[in-house]
Formats: structure tokens, sequence, C-alpha cells
């Protein structure tokens, strides 16, 4: 069946079968491999997205489903070209550290950006709660966590 | 964090921003599961559900007629094609002299299969939708077998044999060390302490998934695999001598960006090798992408050892003996590794950092109906640290002794290095007792007794725990490994590249994935030859671009690669002097170079780097008798001695009583790792090992149901990671001796967090569990496990 949504700001329309998943789609037909799958029971979180902007695995919605909305991925994210052009966040990662193989990245940057953007002042505590959902073996969380809160707070500042 | 411009030079000791980063934050990443190619085709194989069973046939007529199915592969394709099996790397002899028993591994299962998830069929379609339900629709009969999964089990007279030709299930019965004299030194203690352990088996889980994609080109006979491995190089070796048949120069393996190792991607795998044989037959590019769910039941598992352990000490709490039995589990099949890791890693690791005269251990390796166990971050040394220092806390708390103090007493004196331990290592350099000193002073034990009072008054008990450790790492000297029964060396290879401009390309062996090479052997180009961080870029994992290389496991990359990195850059130096000597008309011996100039002493005469690299390339009056144009150079660096990190970690724990629940609130290390490149990136290296030694110490564990052979912990619902809420913020610092014997002065730190924390943490739970008692619980340390110990305790002290 055909579905169009917005995908990163732009319009897409696609044929697709009625049982593909979100994350295959942007994977598989879109060529968005920035979304990564690291498990098949929901409980990894690599596959985090932003509908409508808030933060979703799309490893556990139907491609269909998105018809008519907006996604965004991690390619969406960067305003600009090189260092300077990447969203607050993504920087915020690159200065602390947070991130070693870079797998779990995506979907922590995209969770990161939705919790920020409701939490303008997280404490740790709640940092590591939201995370909870994304599973990261290389970095033990400490430089993400300390990612997210100067995330957080470089967000709001640039508002 | 240090802002540091690329402009300039960056050398050892600095904190550069990751280059590898950006790729990763943008999305940009390269992993194998991203790869497309024209015509490819998917894969998807097809595994046993049983533990233990005779495959009497596989009927896969009604799958090959399936939409979109090109062909189903089994076992007996592979034989009839003459496919080799899965080689072995590393050999053990047992007590009696005799090899290991070293039973074949096919890639698809033959005859029987061995552990649930041993693979029976392969399947490529169109799409893996196809493939998967053509794999459905394969039709196996199996004759069922009774299956053995624990080790006690395995070794029980008249237990199920798990190859017919080796009833008992014992691979090799092996020892190290010096029994007699271990038995003279018990029968002469005036206590022994005696711990019964088990180290919990788990499942390495990096969270990319394995995957393979392989083409093959007809009419040149080039074969190419793109795999998640942490060492390409090796890869093709044994799939293409050993398994295939692949000359070597006619298959290139490319192991692009890979979402963490941790050891689990440092084997051949079955998988490789059927996908790009498959990719041959089939005539088009074949990928195969694991699900997790079939991950944890085809990825090699680690630990997994049932152990009996005993201390001899004298009045005075001195060591005098240990003497170690331990069954380790090998699984189904011998991985790449598998007999290694609980024998030449486990071991010569059981003299910790203490002066121990007599240390005797046997280790029964033993089959069962598992997936193969091999090395997983730590891999042998996390083992015999735990056996280590829960010995010595038991001791401390039966003879009353604090438990920093009968460490103090025992430890190696800096000044007694190098240090010859009973079992072969010779530890280079070392100080336990300084790392003690600053653990004890940054954990603020002073103000423990404070702390657990506080804790009691809201009815919560208080545990400190102390693990101080050593581990031998930067496999390997390859000579003690030839000595030790590996079938290869292990040395390591770089080759640094100066362009025209100048700029530098490193070719090195080593693989990253997650470490930061991109950026540490970036820092030592840019200290070593003087020229701006940004123009250094590091190239590895592709076999057609690097030369041979061994890859990165066992802590090994900077401590062997980063040696073969300063090697390869001091011949650079040197050429560069021969020709800066041509160019300024003087005598080679006359040119000092020092952050990138190139300059005559006493003389205003220089030559910048960029000037010498542009006149090595574009010479026209070159003495070529003696000066050839081109500036590239290459090193392999073969280690004489491991190198040994070490550290002091305290780990701080509180516990209610009401419901067994751990909470882990303060973690403290201070590691030695000798000289430090890139002192962020260390400390990110000992926060995701410490995450994993608090996982086994505390979540994970790795559970097959006894009768039956089911993994039983086979999905992230059931296998407990640590994830961001249950990891403490932890306090790392370092405390570093120089490595006598590597180039600059290097240890490691990928593996120490792994190998120190589970037994910090569990002597915390212990440690708080002591008035109750309690001297030991095996890990996971889980709210049930505490529960029912304290429950029991509480029983046991009401009978008496
Ligand atoms: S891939 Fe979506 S949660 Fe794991
Ligand atoms: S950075 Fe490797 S999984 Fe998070």
């Amino acid at each position: 069946m055909k579905i169009s949504f917005k995908l990163n700001g732009k319009p897409v329309e696609v044929d697709i079968e009625p049982s593909l998943l979100l994350s295959e789609l942007l994977r598989d037909k879109l060529d968005l491999t920035g979304t990564h799958v690291g498990c098949d029971t929901s409980q990894c979180g690599a596959c985090v997205i932003h509908l409508d902007d808030e933060s979703v695995k799309s490893c556990t919605i139907l491609a269909v489903s998105v018809d008519g909305r907006s996604v965004t991925t991690v390619e969406g994210l960067a305003s600009g070209e090189g260092v300077d052009g990447l969203h607050p966040m993504q920087r915020a990662f690159h200065e602390n550290h947070g991130l070693q193989c870079g797998f779990c990245t995506p979907g922590m940057l995209m969770s990161a950006i939705d919790f920020a953007k409701r939490h303008p002042k997280p404490t740790e505590q709640e940092v590591r709660q939201w995370l909870e959902g994304n599973i990261c073996r290389c970095t033990g969380y400490q430089n993400i966590v300390r990612s997210v809160l100067a995330g957080a707070a470089a967000m709001h500042a640039a508002s | 964090m240090s802002q540091i411009v690329g402009s300039q030079i960056v050398g050892i000791g600095a904190s550069p921003l990751r280059k590898e980063d950006l790729r990763f934050v943008s999305g940009r990443g390269h992993y194998v599961a991203d790869i497309k190619r024209p015509g490819m085709t998917a894969g998807v194989f097809l595994r046993s559900p049983h533990a233990h069973a005779r495959l009497k046939s596989i009927d896969s007529a009604v799958a090959q007629a399936m939409p979109g199915v090109l062909a189903v592969f089994t076992g007996a394709d592979l034989k009839a094609a003459n496919v080799g099996g899965l080689p072995c790397g590393w050999g053990i002899t047992g007590k009696d002299g005799k090899p290991m028993k070293e039973p074949p591994h096919p890639p698809l299962a033959q005859e029987k299969v061995r552990h649930v998830g041993d693979a029976v069929a392969f399947v490529v379609a169109e799409t893996a939708e196809q493939a998967r339900s053509a794999a459905e629709a394969i039709v196996v009969d199996y004759d069922m077998l009774p299956a053995v999964s624990g080790v006690l089990e395995a070794l029980r007279p008249g237990a199920p044999a798990v190859f017919d030709e080796i009833p008992g299930n014992l691979c090799c019965d092996w020892e190290l060390g010096d029994a007699a004299a271990t038995e003279q030194a018990f029968a002469k203690a005036a206590h022994v302490a005696h711990v019964s352990l088990v180290n919990n088996r788990l499942i390495g889980n990096p969270m990319e998934p394995r995957a393979a994609v392989a083409e093959h080109e007809p009419t040149t006979g080039q074969y190419t695999l793109w795999t998640t491995s942490q060492f390409p190089h090796v890869v093709r070796l044994l799939m293409g001598n050993m398994v295939l048949g692949i000359p070597q120069h006619k298959l290139r393996v490319v192991a692009p960006d890979v979402g963490g190792g941790f050891g689990v991607k440092q084997f051949h795998y079955a998988e490789e090798a059927v996908v790009t044989w498959a990719a041959a037959k089939v005539g088009r590019p074949v990928k195969w992408v694991c699900e997790r769910s079939e991950g944890f039941i085809s990825d090699a598992h680690g630990r997994d050892h049932v152990t009996e352990a005993e201390l001899a000490l004298d009045e005075k709490g001195k060591f005098l003996a240990i003497r170690v039995k331990t069954l380790a589990n090998m699984g189904g099949y011998l991985s790449t590794f598998g007999p290694n890791i609980p024998t030449n890693l486990y071991a010569p690791l059981l003299s910790g950092v203490y002066t121990i005269p007599a240390i005797y251990c046997e280790v029964k390796v033993v089959f069962t109906n598992t997936v193969p166990v091999d090395a997983y971050r730590g891999a042998g040394r996390p083992e015999a640290t735990f056996v280590v220092e829960r010995l010595v806390d038991i001791a401390a708390m039966e003879m009353g002794i604090d438990k920093a103090d009968i460490r103090r007493r025992n430890m190696i004196p800096k000044e007694a290095y190098p240090y010859q331990t009973p079992v072969i290592v010779q530890y280079d350099s070392g100080d336990p007792a300084g790392c003690l000193a600053g653990a004890v002073e940054a954990a603020d034990v002073a103000g423990f007794a404070a702390r657990k009072q506080a804790s009691l008054a809201k009815g919560k008990l208080r545990g400190l725990g102390f693990s101080t450790y050593i581990e031998a790492c930067g496999l390997a000297p390859s000579r003690i490994a030839g000595r030790l029964g590996a079938r290869g060396g292990l040395y390591e290879s770089a080759t640094v590249r100066v362009h025209p401009t100048g700029h530098v390309t490193v070719l090195i062996g080593t693989h990253n994935h997650g470490q930061g090479h991109e950026t540490t052997f970036a820092q030592i180009v840019s200290e070593k030859l003087g020229v701006p961080f940004a123009n250094v870029d590091i190239v590895f994992g592709d076999t057609d671009k690097v030369q041979f290389g061994m890859g990165t496991y066992g802590s090994r990359s900077l401590a062997v690669g980063g040696s073969a990195l300063a090697r390869a850059s001091d011949k650079v130096i040197t050429k560069g002097k021969k020709i800066a000597a041509h160019l300024l008309e003087a005598d080679e011996q006359d040119v000092d170079f020092s952050a990138g100039v190139f300059s005559i002493a006493g003389t205003d005469r220089k030559k910048t780097f960029e000037e010498v690299a542009l006149a090595a390339y574009v010479p026209h009056d070159y003495p070529l008798e003696i000066l050839e144009p081109g500036l590239e150079e290459q090193a392999y660096y073969d280690p004489v001695n491991f190198t040994y990190p070490g550290g002091a970690h305290i780990a701080e724990v509180e516990i209610d009583p009401e419901t067994g629940v751990v909470t882990l609130l303060n973690y403290t290390a201070v590691d030695d790792v000798g000289t430090v490149i890139n002192p962020m990136i260390v400390e990110g290296q000992l926060h995701g090992g410490i995450a994993q030694g608090i996982g086994q110490a505390l979540f994970e564990n790795c559970v097959y149901d006894d009768d039956t052979g089911q993994l039983l912990s086979g999905s992230f619902m059931d296998y407990c990671m640590p994830r961001a809420d249950t990891v403490p913020s932890m306090k790392i610092s370092t405390h570093s001796t120089i490595c006598t014997h590597t180039p600059l002065g290097s240890k490691g730190c990928g593996e120490v967090g792994t190998i120190g924390s589970p037994a910090a943490v569990t002597n915390a739970v212990v440690d708080a569990l002591a008035h109750l008692g309690i001297t030991h619980i095996d890990m996971p340390a889980s709210p049930n496990r505490i529960w029912r110990l304290i429950q029991n305790a509480m029983l046991g002290r009401a009978a008496e």
C-alpha cells in the first residue's frame, strides 16, 4: 500500500507491504541506516526515532502507521556540516565521550533529545531513569549521562 | 573537556575529542548490516531447537520450492564439497602429556546437533522474510538424546556423551604449578581458607548483532566477506586456508565499523564460512544478519566455572599457598580460543598481586550440550581474580584481620619487581600498595564505619568490598604463547605511509570497535613525527588495504599494535634523517629531529617534515645506492612479555534485608595501566569494563535447563543487562608504573575494569552480610539469592 509522510523535514511517498516495520522501512527501503536494530524484543532502544516529535522504538511500529505523520531520524538532527553543524545533543555526546562503538548512539540521541525537550534541567537520577530503555554495552552509561545533562543545558541555552 | 585543535600536534597524554565520533553521532557509521550489494540475497540459518539429537533426515523439498528461494544447504552439502571443520587456534596438553581431545566442528551440523542453536541448514532467498518462511518449512527428523548442560553433570559416570567418541566428556585434564610444594605448604599452615564457587556463565551481547555479507566474482575467483569481526586477517587465514580452501590472495575480509566486540567477535564463526561458500554457490551476494535471540544461542558464551579453592596462611596471615580445582565448561564444540581461556589465561594469574610461594591448579575442561564457551572481556583473568580475592576476604574474616591489611601484608612490594610468580609469568612492574592507598583515600574508607551506622539506622546493611588485582594482557609474546599451545604467533603490524604533503595514513592490523584507535593512534603519530593531529588517519579492518595483523583482543591494541606503530614511526624518522642529510648536504649522524623539524645541530640549517616528505617522492638526484625514494615504513612487533595492568577497586553497597535488593552506592578504582595516551578514552574503557563486571556480579546470568538443555535466559527480558539506572557513577583514577618492555610504556586498559570489579562487588555484598555468618555468595548476587541467604542464616541462628 502507498503511504506518504514527512521524513527529516522532506515529503516521501512509498509503496510498502502492510507487515513492514518502520525500522525496516527506514533501513532497507530508504537507506537511512543510522537507525539501528539491536534486538528482536523491543528491549534495547537502538532503533529509537521521533514520530511527531516523540521518541518511539521504530522496531515496534508498523511502517503504515506513519502515514500522514512526521518522522525524524538521527540523520535529520544536524543543521549543517561537520561538528559545528551538529545538534546540541550530538555535540554534547562528542564533547563528553558519550559513545564508544557508536551502535547504541543514534537511539540514545533520539531518546535524550525527546527527554531534554521536556526536562530543561534534569537531575542525574532523572536521566538515568529515562534511559532505562536504551542499552549500551560499551560506556557504562556514565559519560552518556554526562552528555545528556550537557546536551539538555545546551539545547535550552540555545533556545 | 579540553578543546584541542586538530591543526596542532596532539601528543601522548592529551585528551583530544575522538576523530571517529562525527560519523557515529551523525548516523553515518558503516556497519555490516548496513551493506547493500547489487543483486544481494538474504540468508537465514535453521537452528536446532534441541540440545542433543541425532539428525536422521532433513527434508527441504517443500522449502526449496517456495517463492523466492534460491537454495537450501545442509551439512551434507558442505561435506560433499569438502568444506573443512572450524579450527581451534590453541591446543592444550593434559597432565598425562597427551593433547586435548579435539573433535570436529562442522559449520553446519552433521549426524548430530550438540546444543540448542547448532546450525542445521542455511536458506538463501530473495528476501529475508522468504528465507525465514522457507526455513520454517524444512522438516528435520531428530532422534532426541539425553542432554547435559552443567560441568558436574557432564562428568558423572554414565552422563550422555556430547561426542560419541569421547565418553565422559573430558576434553582435557590440565594442571599448572608445583603440587608437592603446595601440599607441603598446606601441611604447615596455621589457617586454611576455603571456598566453593561458581563463576556464572555470561553472554557478551555487544549491541551490534553479528552479521556477514559475502560475494564471489567467478571470472577472477575473488571472494569478499564483510563480517563483524575483531580480527579480519585471522578470519581470512582460518577460513580461507582451513575451512573453504580459498587462496589468501583471492579472499578479502573486511570488518568495517563494528558495534562492540568484548571477545564475542574474535572467533571464526561457522556463519562466516557458510555465507561465503553459499555466495559462490548461488552466484549472488548473500547477506545474513543475526537476530538478537539467535545471537543468544550462537554467539560464544563466557566464564562458566565450578571451583574449589583453598588458601593456606601462617599465624600472621601471610599467604603460604593456593590450591585450586576448576571444572570449566567448553560447550558443544571447541571455539577458536576456547581451551586456552580457563587454563593459560586463568591459572597463571592465581598469584594475584601477592607473594604466594606455592601454587597448584587443576582444570578439567569439559564438553556439554551448550553453546561453545570462549573469551569474553577479561577471559580467564576475572575468574582467577575472583578466586583469589574471595579467598583473601574469607581468610581475613575467619582470622579477624582487616581486609585492607591482609592485602597490604601480602602484596608484592614495588621494589620487588620484576617479580617471578610460581606460575610461569613474570610481572615487569607495578605498585599494588600504591593503588590500594589511592583507592582507600578516594573511597573514604575511613568514613565507612559511620556510613554503615547511618545505614543501619535506616534498617539497611552496608558493605565495603576490596579487589586488588593484576592481569596479563597485551596478547601475546609469541614465544611464551607458543610454549602454552598457541598455534600461531601473536605479534602486531603497522605501516606508516607518509604522503608527499606530509599527511600520514597509518595501516594497522588491530581493529577499532569502540576503543578510539582512530584518535589514540593518531596521537602517537602526531607526537612521534610532529605532524598535526588532523593530518593523520588510521586505516584498519580490510585485508586488501592492511598488511597481515592479528586484530584486537586481550587488551593488545596499544601494547602490541601501538608498539608496532611507534617502531614504524621511528623508522620513518630514521629515513627522514637520511633524506634531510642529503638535502642539507650534511652527515646523517648530525641530523636532529624534534617536533616535526630536521635540523643540523649547532646551525640554523633545517628542513620541515613536509619538505622532507615532498623530497622523498620527487627526487631527481638521490644517491640511489644508499637512499630509495618514498617515505613509508612498516614494523612488526612481537612483545617479549605480557603486560601486567592491575589496580585496586573498592565497592560500597547497601542491602535491603527485607527484599534482598542491592544498591551499589559507590565504586572507586585506581588502576595501573602504564603510560596513558588519552586519559579520556582510558576512563571510558574503565567505565565500560567495570559496568560489565558489575553486570556479572549483580545481574547477568546465562542459565540452561538441566534436563532439557534449553537456554532459559534467551532474551534481554530474561538476561539482565546493566542499565543506566542500575550502574552507579564511578570514581576512576590511574596510578601508573611504566611497562618496562613496550616502547611507549603502556600496559593496556580494555579489560581491567571487568577483571577487578566482580570480586570487589561480591566482597562488598558478603561484607554487608558477614554479621550473619555468611562468607560467600555466588554471582549474580540477585535479590532472590540474597534474601534466601539471609533467611537461612537467620533460621540457622534461631536453631542454635
Ligand atoms: S531494536 Fe528496537 S528496541 Fe531493540
Ligand atoms: S557505544 Fe557501544 S553500545 Fe553504546
